[in-house]
């Protein structure tokens, strides 16, 4: 398992720095500056030398290294940096070198309860908050009995939830994210379309509520047995630890306790039928070896009620090109050389809307003439109240022994950054 | 959210300063503002790699602070400093034992958990009796804490700790009434275990289903320490392994995907002993979305699935036979995911999907990425190879890449388009003069070595042959041993075919006199003398020799053999399932895996069966297997991809192309129904150290250009002991 935990700053200096086994030193640090952050070429995030492995994942140029000598359980290893990059985000507001200095202390305290002898422990924020706090707290025999509750919590089926919230107004929140990714041929053929999409809870409830949640889902393990009806098809699902796995499988329910406040309840990916709600047109012509013509066409296919906003297309220029010429109606169009791209952006972009941009980028000449790659067009976007997979949701309800009456909201994003792309 | 400001003690400090600071707060200190203050200044400086180790009873003396907080920061000093003042340590043992009573489980915790970090002599006889009590602790979160303290202490002392009866203290604890606790105790069992002089750790069903009834309850980590020692649960019977398997299938929903490896490893173990068909089909069906979900998760996350993948589809293709789009790189992956997606559409390609694949691999072959240009070129003459119908597509691919010019597509291309060659005789041979027009822009031997050997073998064909080899041969003594051997057989080639001509004799001539006089390489100038000496004596067996058939190449040997894949899911998720290694063969002290025999175990998977017994595997320097390329002496090296280091050398190697049929010709009823499925072959005659050092010959140039653990090579000291 893990034998020492560490966190680089982008220069490669140690921020953090814990070792649970007695197989290595501190010094072990060097050498993941040395092959990892000095290392100008780093092409895995698992790097092994003789029986020693660094994992290391990265987040807002800090790098969270984890290393080991077993044959470790690399899934679990990089899972474990995912969870504590979250505790801290939840924790501190972000993670990034002035946030990981500034709370030192209790990042350590957080360590050392989340981590022993390098195998995770209980890491439910909601859990880590009642007894790690940004303040200190002062031992004493008062605190006994809280504590016992703390250690129930902790090491508990429910070890999500704390048995004695109460909200004045009882609330949860749904929001349906999907993110959507394309990748079109420079055909116009669609290569690949697939929604990933994930439900974010936020519960304000009081006690311990049993929820039940249902979707126009239809879980297909088997393609080959055929579709009907308006049921949207998962191509899989995955809950959150709170979800009862066994009654999902044999009822196809989705009932659970929630954790107090917001978590991922559900992960799932749709395959089929996907709407994909803006179609770009590009057509680019290289004339000669010294210009690039572009008109692009996007076009929102979706209710004429509903709006794309915070779109921004990023078109590939040639490497060599030394200036172009943007002409847009809507919204903004300008090149950016150190990117090679075209960024325009569209504040807004209304259902059945076709937005054109009409470019000429200016290339020099070159003594050695390479075929240019033509990297493909990636498109960002949000569009609100609008599922690309077509999921809704069909009803929560919650039941808690008090029987409270209980306000619930639900709201549908579809959104593409960075996995929206289409070659040319 | 209050966010501290404790940035500015990231500074450097001098012990005798902060010395002064603790003893400063000794007098007047409101809240303890001054002493917490310096303590941070000591533990930013350990963190930042300063000795704080003078400081020692100064920050030993804070420990009288009712501070929880204070208190933890002398617990981190004692933790990096405890072990190199042993005899001052004997100071805090009372505060500890103190702690180790307190009324807070969360203290007295707290207190165990330090002292155990603590592994010497003093601390861990103050810690034994304690200990016995924590474990009967009625706090589950004592009891889970102690557990792990066990597993500490085993590590530290083997033996005084299996004597003083922890270890089977231990195994109370996995019928614990409280799933965290059964899960830690999992844990801590499973790291004793997994150590060679470790203790044996076997469950059997009535104590794997009371873990299977604790997974449940637990965290994502626990559900991970309970899944992972299902591997030592061994089915007696079919139905034990059927009924488990039922049970965990639906772990593979968890959202966590240390969690759905896990369940997958365990479910891949398990359908060795399962006989119902229809279970495992049931079973591969539900495997293959969660993987596919991987690919959605952060880069890290993706990379650990897709080395899995391709290592669970070379076993159970039915995992995702129709999912060959979901691999298909997205232009800002990470160039080490999409190497490893190209190894994975590689493997789905067939007939049905070749034209998709084929355009996506041209798609790849104008990238900016050097290597992986590089081997999307190489993967479309694999395709060639592998799918009968696409390769007149993959050919005219391949032209199309060589008019770009850019000379690293250009000898990729020159290097399948040879193996094309082989693989379908008398088809392709049109596009010879295209290549010859690009001979100058090969600069490399592997690229070289191959345009040679094409010139060689068709210089009946090729009407200025004897011209081109004569420019080649013209720097035959500067060239490497690669190129100059497949000069070297080019030209008795070119002899043969164009005997009557006298430049051609003076070339030959030339050639096998440089090779016996000038090379000091042995392999070069025995093969030069074999040739002159058969050219000498008898001319016409020299032509049926040389010119012999060659067998046809196939990439049935391109995937692993089985009984070596069944041992290599063993550790699915894993280190080694990242590098397609056992750990034994690269990680010093762990023991090896391998199925279990038992009257469940199904006949084909017993067939293949590779054995491990338990004990030091490791070995230092492993073999073989540094990175880099090939040596040409490798080994056998059957596989088209792999671009042969000479031909001929090739050829003698090649296994009889009919090896496949008496291998195993009953219906293979446990792998799944795969179109291409070659029937399996029987194992190799292997070093009966490394089962696998045959496994880089089976996979060709690819799986050796994979990722994989450095060694050392040419030093003496273990880079083990360097790293301490």
């Amino acid at each position: 398992m893990i034998s020492a935990f560490f966190i680089f700053n982008q220069k490669g200096e140690v921020l953090i720095s814990r070792l649970f086994r007695t197989d290595f030193k501190r010094s072990i640090a060097d050498v993941f500056r040395i092959q990892v952050v000095s290392n100008p070429d780093v092409r895995s995030p698992i790097i092994t030398l003789g029986s020693t492995s660094f994992f290391h994942t990265r987040v807002n140029n800090l790098y969270v290294v984890a290393v080991t000598k077993s044959n470790a359980n690399a899934a679990l290893i990089f899972e474990f940096c995912y969870k504590f990059i979250n505790i801290a985000k939840s924790y501190f507001g972000k993670v990034d070198e002035e946030s990981v200095k500034n709370n030192f202390v209790v990042i350590y305290e957080l360590i050392d309860e989340i981590v022993d002898f390098g195998y995770p422990q209980n890491s439910e924020i909601d859990t880590l908050k009642t007894y790690i706090t940004t303040e200190s707290v002062v031992s004493s025999a008062v605190a006994v009995e809280e504590s016992s509750k703390i250690t129930a919590q902790a090491t508990g089926a429910t070890s999500w939830r704390r048995g004695d919230v109460k909200y004045k107004k009882n609330e949860a929140f749904v929001d349906v994210i999907e993110n959507v990714n394309l990748i079109m041929s420079a055909k116009g053929n669609v290569l690949r379309a697939d929604v990933d999409g994930h439900i974010q809870m936020r519960a304000y409830l009081s006690g311990t509520p049993e929820c039940k949640f249902g979707l126009n889902d239809k879980l297909v393990i088997d393609k080959s047995q055929g579709s009907g009806g308006d049921a949207v098809e998962l191509d899989d699902c995955h809950f959150h630890q709170c979800v009862r796995l066994h009654e999902f499988d044999l009822t196809r329910t989705i009932s659970f306790v929630p954790p107090d406040g917001e978590f991922e309840l559900m992960r799932y990916r749709s395959t089929t039928n996907v709407k994909l709600p803006l179609r770009v047109l590009p057509t680019v012509t290289e004339i000669g070896t010294s210009q690039v013509s572009y008109a692009v066409t996007v076009k929102a296919n979706f209710n004429s009620k509903l709006s794309a906003t915070n779109v921004v297309l990023r078109i590939p220029t040639p490497l060599n090109t030394t200036n172009v010429e943007c002409k847009v109606a809507n919204g903004k169009a300008k090149y950016v050389p150190a990117e090679n791209v075209i960024v325009w952006k569209i504040p807004r972009i209304q259902g059945g809307q076709e937005c054109t941009l009409s470019a000429n980028a200016e290339l020099t000449s070159m003594t050695t003439r390479q075929v240019w790659a033509r990297p493909p067009i990636d498109v960002d976007f949000q569009v609100l109240m609008f599922t690309s997979s077509g999921l809704i949701v069909r009803f929560l309800k919650v039941f808690e022994k008090s029987g409270y009456t209980s306000i619930k909201w639900v709201r549908y994003l579809t959104k593409a950054s960075g996995t929206y792309q289409i070659r040319f | 959210m209050t966010s501290a400001q404790d940035g500015k003690f990231f500074q450097r400090g001098k012990t005798e300063e902060l010395r002064a600071e603790l003893q400063a707060a000794e007098g007047k200190d409101k809240k303890y503002i001054k002493r917490k203050t310096a303590l941070k200044k000591i533990v930013a400086n350990i963190t930042m790699g300063n000795d704080m180790s003078p400081l020692y009873t100064d920050v030993v003396h804070c420990l009288g602070t009712p501070l929880l907080e204070v208190k933890k920061m002398v617990y981190l000093f004692l933790i990096s400093y405890g072990r190199s003042k042993p005899e001052q340590i004997t100071y805090v043992i009372p505060n500890f034992l103190q702690d180790c009573n307190d009324r807070n489980p969360l203290i007295r915790a707290l207190a165990i958990r330090t002292m155990s970090y603590i592994p010497i002599p003093s601390v861990t006889d103050a810690l034994a009796e304690t200990l016995r009590h924590c474990l009967k602790d009625r706090d589950a979160y004592v009891r889970k804490t102690a557990a792990i303290c066990v597993a500490k202490l085993y590590v530290a002392d083997p033996r005084r700790t299996e004597k003083a009866g922890y270890v089977e203290m231990l195994r109370d604890l996995l019928l614990d009434s409280n799933a965290t606790v059964v899960a830690n105790a999992v844990a801590a069992l499973s790291e004793i275990a997994e150590r060679h002089d470790g203790v044996s750790f076997q469950l059997n069903l009535v104590v794997a289903n009371k873990l299977l009834a604790a997974l449940n309850d637990n965290s994502e980590w626990g559900q991970v320490y309970i899944l992972d020692a299902l591997l030592r649960f061994v089915p007696q019977e079919h139905a034990d392994a059927e009924i488990m398997a039922e049970r965990i299938v639906v772990q593979l929903q968890h959202a966590n995907s240390a969690v759905v490896l896990t369940t997958i490893k365990i479910l891949l173990y398990l359908m060795n002993y399962v006989e119902n068909r229809r279970l495992i089909e049931h079973i591969c069906k539900k495997m293959g979305p969660p993987l596919v979900t991987m690919l959605s998760s952060g880069p890290e996350v993706q990379y650990v699935a897709l080395r899995n993948i391709l290592l669970i589809i070379q076993r159970r293709p039915m995992v995702l036979k129709n999912d060959v789009k979901v691999f298909f790189c997205k232009y800002n992956d990470p160039v080490y995911i999409k190497l490893a997606k190209l190894e994975i559409i590689y493997r789905l390609a067939r007939a049905e999907n070749a034209p998709e694949v084929l355009a996506e691999l041209q798609e790849y072959a104008s990238e900016v990425d050097i290597d992986f240009v590089r081997k999307a070129v190489r993967s479309i003459g694999r395709l060639a190879i592998k799918v009968e119908e696409a390769s007149s597509a993959c050919i005219n691919a391949l032209l199309d890449l060589i008019d770009t010019k850019v000379t690293y597509v250009v000898q990729e291309a020159v290097i399948v388009i040879r193996d094309v060659f082989r693989r379908y005789p008398g088809r392709y041979e049109g596009v010879i003069p295209k290549l010859c027009e690009h001979m100058d822009l090969l600069d490399e031997s592997e690229s070289k070595a191959a345009i040679i050997w094409i010139i060689g073998q068709f210089s009946d064909r090729i009407d200025n042959a004897d011209d081109l080899l004569d420019d080649l041969v013209y720097t035959f003594l500067e060239e490497n041993v690669e190129v100059q051997l497949a000069l070297l057989t080019a030209s008795v080639k070119l002899f043969i075919h164009k005997s009557q001509k006298p430049s051609v004799k003076e070339l030959v001539h030339k050639v096998l006199k440089w090779a016996t006089e000038e090379i000091d390489n042995p392999d070069l100038r025995d093969r030069g003398f074999m040739y002159w000496r058969l050219l000498a004596i008898n001319p016409a067996t020299a032509k049926e020799i040389v010119l012999a058939e060659k067998p046809a190449i196939t990439t049935d040997s391109d995937r692993m053999d089985r009984g070596a894949l069944d041992q290599l899911l063993l550790h699915t998720g894993t280190l080694g399932s990242i590098y397609h290694k056992n750990p034994e063969t690269f990680i010093r002290g762990v023991a090896g895996r391998s199925l279990p025999d038992t009257p469940a175990l199904n006949n084909h998977s017993r067939a293949v069966l590779i054995s491990t017994g338990r004990g030091a595997q490791y070995m230092n320097p492993p073999i073989s297997v540094a990175a880099g390329p090939i040596e040409p002496s490798a080994g056998p090296s059957t596989v088209g991809n792999q671009a042969p280091s000479s031909p001929e050398a090739d050829e003698r190697l090649l296994p009889s192309g009919s090896d496949g049929q008496d291998a195993d010709t009953s219906i293979d009823k446990d792998r799944d129904a795969d179109e291409h499925a070659a029937p399996t072959r029987p194992p190799a005659p292997m070093d009966v150290n490394d089962p696998y050092s045959n496994l880089d010959g089976a996979f060709g140039g690819y799986i050796a250009d994979g990722p994989r653990p450095m060694q050392n090579r040419g030093q003496n000291n273990d880079l083990d002991d360097l790293l301490l």
